[in-house]
């Protein structure tokens, strides 16, 4: 076979078909000490293990979130945490039926002689580093290539660095019983109109998927996480049917059937935008062998975030407005999603940073 | 919609499909020579004529691949083929490339020529009405073939052709053709159809071409010749699982060439296709020279008095292809004389 079928073929088939349920998507909850430093520092938390903990536990037993969820992605520390009760996550999600993923990538570093072009480490002991998060619950991954929009970039040699190394990335997860997520996100940042993404878009998707071919991974084994097709952040936004003809076309020319989901990450959108464009590209009258889904971070936590600051007395609220999110993404997989569901101003702000680094 | 897309969406209509009659002067001499008749221009005519009017069969096909020679000719009434084809709701293709040479240094493997001037030639072709062309590159499966230079050769003269066809207005059929010569599985035809079908995607993504104005015109993952058969539905299988890890959606048809499978075999594989429940969001048809030809071959023998009887098998092949398009075949067409032949000829040349 051209795919490498070793013994996890058929849970990695079965598990990346049921990541990708029409209904369900992921919740991207894998933010590094780092980053989840910044969230914090932004509702005046501090950043300990404790407080790392609470916010996870928060979202994990949001009441009625967990259906809407197929997976959610964790760093590293929290694959090893537990609920205030004692019950690991990992058991706690698999019980409710979702299935826990694990970040599995070290980060961006510049490739010299390009206009400040990355490629994303973390092959050193992947395979061992599967072994070990398998044991602990884990069965899928994700691992974060970056390219940017500019007068020179993308460039051949970023995109064939972030193809091949997801592409690698990807063959060493299925190796060892993980599904990997292969997330190629090409920022928004740029004063560039759709068209241009498009393009970048179409050809960055057909050379990860042609490093796939040349790696020999089972795609009916893996999910694909991009950005969707929309203007740069500096120009003029466009309707959400326009994103979606333009995001959908560009998966057509390029992704193969035989990819059971496609679960868009959200970059800086609102969390209300990117359920509208989510919504959108699943009514959109176009044949799609896929399903289209959300792997969302800041889209569906941005609000919860707020309404929680950090104390105590406000995890129901917070709860609460973690499960308006969850619905109104679980609706825009189905097409179904009215918009202004939730009612709240923070839904619609938007979540871009400049130059956003993880 | 531009028109290419509209013209590659029309060519996969559900229940039609392509007749490949663009047999070179040389190859349609072999043809003419095993019904002993003798290759003049009439002859080629008479044969052409006799395709193209049988009686229900135009209805059954959305195009007809023609040779250069014959995109010029004209049916004994003086009326052009491509008129009478255009009429029947059939679109004229034009075969472009001008065969293969050998690449050095490899085994016997081969690219295929025919872009210098290209452009001018599409311009002429799409003047005298033709609306698709035709491109065909050739692999083979051996120790060490086909080798990544010659999957790199023939993608990318693939994708020169496509969007030059494209640039003058003609839809490109992209057909990557990997033999069946051989004693290989099918497996190991799956796994290198599929590298080879990736390489071509990878290509046209780098040439510009718009995948929703071409189409895909690749073997069926079989065994190889010197193997044990198997089922259609093993065929089916392989095949199509083949194209999912490969064929963008945006492509709107893929029309399978029949390669050495005799007339019989290609409609039932290309129907158990068609019945297999999973995802194919191209439509699945044929392209098929000789498992159409065939038999109407052997019932013309080049004789006036056998054109009816002649058309009439031609009829019932279309008919039954038509209906494997929509898996719907019964296997109950009248069998014609050599239905169920092969047609596989060791190392084939066009």
């Amino acid at each position: 076979m051209s795919a490498f079928v070793g013994k996890y073929a058929d849970e990695l088939i079965k598990t990346a078909k049921y990541i990708a349920t029409p209904g369900k998507g992921i919740l991207a909850a894998d933010e590094s000490t780092g980053t989840i430093g910044k969230r914090f520092s932004g509702i005046n938390v501090e950043n300990i293990e404790s407080n790392r903990q609470a916010l996870r536990e928060l979202l994990f037993t949001s009441p009625g979130a967990l259906p809407c969820l197929s997976g959610v992605i964790l760093f590293e520390e929290t694959l090893y945490q537990k609920t205030s009760d004692g019950k690991p996550f990992v058991e706690f999600l698999q019980e409710n039926g979702v299935i826990p993923g694990i970040k599995v990538d070290k980060g961006v570093v510049d490739l010299a002689g390009t206009n400040g072009e990355t490629t994303t480490q973390g092959l050193d002991s992947l395979g061992a580093r599967c072994q070990e998060y398998y044991k602990a619950g884990a069965r899928f991954a994700k691992w974060r290539a970056v390219l940017k929009i500019g007068a020179t970039e993308p460039s051949e040699l970023s995109i064939q660095e972030n193809a091949k190394g997801l592409a690698r990335y990807a063959i060493i997860c299925q190796e060892n019983g993980l599904v990997p997520i292969v997330e190629p996100e090409v920022l928004t940042d740029g004063s560039h109109d759709i068209k241009k993404c498009a393009a970048v878009t179409e050809t960055v998707l057909s050379a990860v998927y042609k490093a796939l071919n040349d790696h020999h991974v089972l795609l009916e084994g893996t999910l694909l996480k991009p950005n969707m097709v929309t203007p740069g952040s500096d120009s003029a936004k466009v309707a959400p049917e326009v994103i979606a003809e333009y995001t959908v076309t560009a998966l057509r020319r390029t992704v193969p059937p035989a990819v059971p989901g496609i679960v868009f990450l959200s970059g800086g959108q609102s969390e209300e935008e990117a359920t509208l464009n989510l919504n959108a590209m699943n009514k959109l009258d176009l044949l799609k062998p896929w399903t289209l889904t959300f792997s969302f971070g800041r889209a569906l936590q941005q609000s919860t975030l707020k309404a929680w600051g950090g104390k105590k007395e406000n995890v129901a609220k917070a709860q609460a407005t973690f499960l308006v999110r969850c619905k109104a993404n679980s609706d825009a997989t189905l097409g179904k999603y009215i918009a202004g569901a939730s009612g709240d101003s923070a839904a619609s702000e938007s979540l871009f940073v400049k130059g956003y680094s993880y | 919609m531009t028109p290419l897309i509209a013209n590659a969406a029309y060519i996969g209509t559900p229940g039609k499909g392509i007749l490949a009659a663009d047999e070179s002067t040389g190859t349609i001499g072999k043809r003419l020579a095993s019904i002993n008749v003798e290759n003049v221009e009439t002859n080629r005519r008479a044969l052409r004529e006799l395709l193209f009017t049988a009686p229900g069969a135009l209805p059954c096909l959305s195009g007809v691949i023609l040779f250069e020679e014959t995109l010029y000719q004209k049916s004994s009434d003086g009326k052009l083929f491509v008129d009478i084809l255009k009429e029947g709701g059939v679109l004229p293709g034009i075969k472009v490339d001008k065969g293969t040479v050998e690449l050095a240094g490899t085994n016997g493997e081969t690219t295929t020529q025919g872009l210098d001037g290209l452009g001018e030639r599409c311009k002429k072709y799409y003047e005298a009405g033709a609306r698709f062309a035709k491109w065909r590159a050739v692999l083979k499966i051996g120790e060490n073939e086909p080798s990544e230079h010659s999957i790199h050769e023939n993608a990318y003269g693939l994708a020169r052709y496509a969007v030059i066809c494209q640039e003058n207005g003609l839809v490109p059929i992209v057909e990557p053709e990997i033999l069946v010569d051989g004693s290989h599985d099918i497996h190991k035809c799956a796994a290198v159809t599929e590298r080879v079908l990736a390489a071509c995607y990878k290509a046209l993504s780098d040439h510009h071409v718009l995948l929703e104005g071409t189409l895909l015109k690749p073997n069926m993952v079989t065994p190889g010749s010197d193997s044990a058969k198997v089922a259609p539905e093993v065929i089916a299988e392989h095949t199509v699982r083949a194209l999912q890890r490969t064929v963008p959606p945006a492509v709107p048809a893929i029309v399978f060439l029949s390669g050495g499978q005799s007339e019989e075999e290609a409609t039932k594989n290309l129907n158990a296709m068609n019945q297999l429940k999973t995802k194919k969001p191209w439509s699945l048809s044929f392209s098929f020279g000789r498992a159409l030809q065939q038999s109407t071959l052997k019932t013309w023998a080049g004789k006036e008095e056998n054109v009816k009887a002649a058309q009439e098998a031609l009829y019932v092949r279309c008919k039954a292809n038509s209906e494997a398009t929509l898996g719907t075949y019964k296997g109950d067409a009248k069998l014609g004389d050599g239905a169920a032949e092969s047609l596989h000829v060791k190392d084939y040349k066009y």
